[in-house]
């Protein structure tokens, strides 16, 4: 890990081996299944959503590539090396940077503050090495130039974020996710308590750090946006993959349907009706 | 909102004018009070405004505003400690015994008396983060430990005759025609020291995250458990300093001493601008709130008041900046 925020290197992998790969992930929680043989692909330089409904397993899938949890079996892969994050950390250290619903900042603190939290930037020489004394000019100047990369408009690094939007707060935890990531940034419901307009705001951001180079992941249960920013859906569902798809090649509906088992895609990547009577409950002939 | 509507401009995103950010500062309100507080004082009694009448006041604070600071490091964490007063008492008698029997070397006395209330730290630390329990119930708890060993090991005698260097503390030296004694000076470092420590390093910027949301500086990569064993043990050798301050000024080793102390640094953390939620304040308005107790305290004394209706004008300041607190913390959200 470098101690300052950096441009991220040049989108890693290549067209053929996905940044962030699983395959086979088992995670059980004594009788129940959360993880049931779930894979995953990430390919440079997308915005991949992951639905599922409550109970498919996307949040035990996200926090066992984040390194919030340890799967029982199965592999992860970043860049085709296979890695094992002991906590969320080390999975840091590795370049996966994750925003947290609702965990994301520190309210009393300042941007600059938050965006250098845990990883504060001390003064070179005597000062810093001797007497701890933190750099507070260059983690402002960095903290600015990366909220201006992202086009989120403050004038002042010194409120503390307590002061600001719940748009405003978020974008800081993106800043901050996008100043340090280095492979992977994973978003957890990022839009879930925001407005219209601040939604529109965050999905902005999300678009110019894919813009970056860096992959996004992007868990969401809202299928407008969603539809409006993914480049590929990936359907969780009784703790498997079920679907990849290209929000171009079909509609919300079917996605949905899918989602629920109603539908599934066949070897032609065409949806057929899985379960009759569950395509007639949500109106699907 | 209607979709012909212009969306308002967000008021969070204009810069806040120095004059309104000055004021949202906690420590403001605080300082206005204690030179109010002064001017008030100073027009009331001659002697008030004299160096020897300050050297006094800084006097009569020294001891409890030095375990506030400690105070102030765990309310920071969003906990509290109720075992400060009876940490300092059983530290204060067992440097005092040691050194007064000749047990060991009078500077060894004072180092394991600043070794084991350290140690009574890193213990309600390790129990509010290990078990994990409430640090009312651990502190409260560990008041009771710590008020009966000092009963205990001292047998209720207070200690006399102690060497030289448990007072050293006590001796004074000269500011012009004031004489100041060197805890006082220790004292006043001691705050800076710990206004540095958390204004100016990323430790201090970790207490503060700990104190917003401990999942937040968790999932950020804070050790916190760590952070907050180290909180409560740094606190800990303070009430060892503090105790070593209570010896040189009483020059005696008092197993009642600090019994009423554990409220009163709080009542000058809480003077002091700092919320009790955690996360927010300063320990520069601790310093500040243990000196608007002091200067009340001895204004009033001068001006011939009664000292019950010190302890009632003590109580009314605290409740009311603890509403301020509140009321700020509602305008934020």
């Amino acid at each position: 890990m470098t101690d300052s925020p950096s441009a991220p290197v040049p989108p890693a992998g290549t067209a053929q081996t996905p940044v962030l790969q699983a395959r086979g992930l088992v995670k059980r929680y004594g009788h129940v299944t959360a993880l049931d043989g779930a894979d995953f692909d990430l390919m440079a330089g997308e915005v991949l959503a992951v639905i599922g409904d409550n109970g498919a397993g996307k949040t035990s899938l996200i926090k066992a590539l984040t390194g919030a949890l340890q799967p029982d079996e199965g592999e992860i892969m970043l860049d085709g090396r296979p890695v094992r994050f002991r906590d969320p950390l080390d999975a840091r250290r590795n370049g996966i940077e994750t925003v947290y619903q609702d965990l994301a900042v520190a309210a009393s603190l300042d941007i600059a503050s938050n965006m250098f939290l845990g990883r504060e930037a001390r003064r070179p020489g005597f000062l810093g090495r001797v007497f701890r004394l933190l750099d507070h000019r260059r983690m402002r100047e960095e903290s600015a130039r990366h909220m201006a990369e992202l086009k989120i408009g403050l004038r002042s690094l010194t409120q503390p974020v307590e002061s600001l939007s719940g748009g405003q707060r978020q974008g800081v935890a993106v800043a901050r996710a996008v100043a340090w990531a280095r492979h992977v940034v994973v978003m957890d419901e990022p839009t879930a308590a925001l407005g219209v307009k601040e939604s529109g705001q965050v999905l902005d951001m999300i678009r110019r750090v894919r813009d970056r180079g860096l992959p996004v992941v992007l868990i969401s249960h809202n299928m407008p946006h969603v539809f409006e920013i993914a480049d590929r859906i990936h359907v969780q569902r009784l703790g498997r993959r079920v679907a990849q798809i290209k929000p171009g090649e079909h509609s919300m509906a079917e996605v949905v349907a899918i989602m629920t088992g109603a539908l599934r895609l066949d070897a032609d990547e065409q949806a057929v009706v899985a379960d009759k009577e569950a395509a007639r409950a949500i109106g699907l002939t | 909102m209607t979709a012909t509507m212009t969306p308002p401009k967000p008021p969070e995103a204009a810069e806040p004018s120095p004059a309104r950010r000055l004021l949202s500062t906690p420590t403001v309100g605080p300082l206005a009070a204690l030179l109010l507080a002064c001017v008030f004082f100073s027009f009331n009694s001659d002697q008030f405004l004299t160096g020897g009448n300050f050297s006094l006041i800084i006097q009569q604070v020294m001891v409890v505003g030095t375990l506030a600071i400690g105070q102030t490091l765990i309310i920071l964490t969003a906990g509290i400690d109720l075992s400060n007063g009876a940490i300092m008492a059983f530290g204060g008698i067992l440097m005092a015994k040691l050194a007064a029997e000749g047990t060991v070397p009078p500077l060894v006395a004072i180092a394991l008396g600043l070794l084991v209330c350290a140690g009574f730290g890193a213990a309600n630390g390790l129990l509010v983060t290990l078990v994990p329990l409430p640090p009312f119930i651990v502190t409260l708890g560990m008041l009771n430990v710590a008020f009966a060993l000092t009963h205990i090991y001292s047998q209720d005698q207070t200690v006399t005759n102690l060497p030289a260097p448990l007072t050293a503390l006590g001796e004074t030296f000269a500011i012009g025609d004031t004489r100041v004694t060197y805890g006082s000076l220790l004292t006043i470092l001691l705050f800076l020291l710990f206004a540095y420590l958390l204004g100016q390093t990323a430790w201090g910027k970790h207490v503060y995250a700990l104190g917003n949301s401990p999942e937040v500086a968790r999932l950020t990569g804070i050790r916190t458990g760590r952070l907050t064993v180290g909180v409560y043990t740094t606190a800990g050798f303070v009430y060892g300093i503090a105790a070593l301050l209570l010896v040189s000024r009483t020059g005696v080793g008092d197993p009642q001493a600090g019994q009423t102390d554990n409220l009163d640094s709080i009542t000058a953390v809480v003077l002091g601008g700092t919320s009790l939620f955690g996360g927010r304040g300063l320990v520069i308005g601790t310093l500040i709130g243990a000196l608007i107790v002091g200067v009340f305290r001895n204004g009033l004394q001068l001006m011939g008041v009664a000292s019950i209706y010190q302890t009632l004008i003590t109580g009314i300041l605290v409740i009311l900046a603890v509403t301020v607190d509140q009321l700020s913390r509602r305008r934020i959200r």
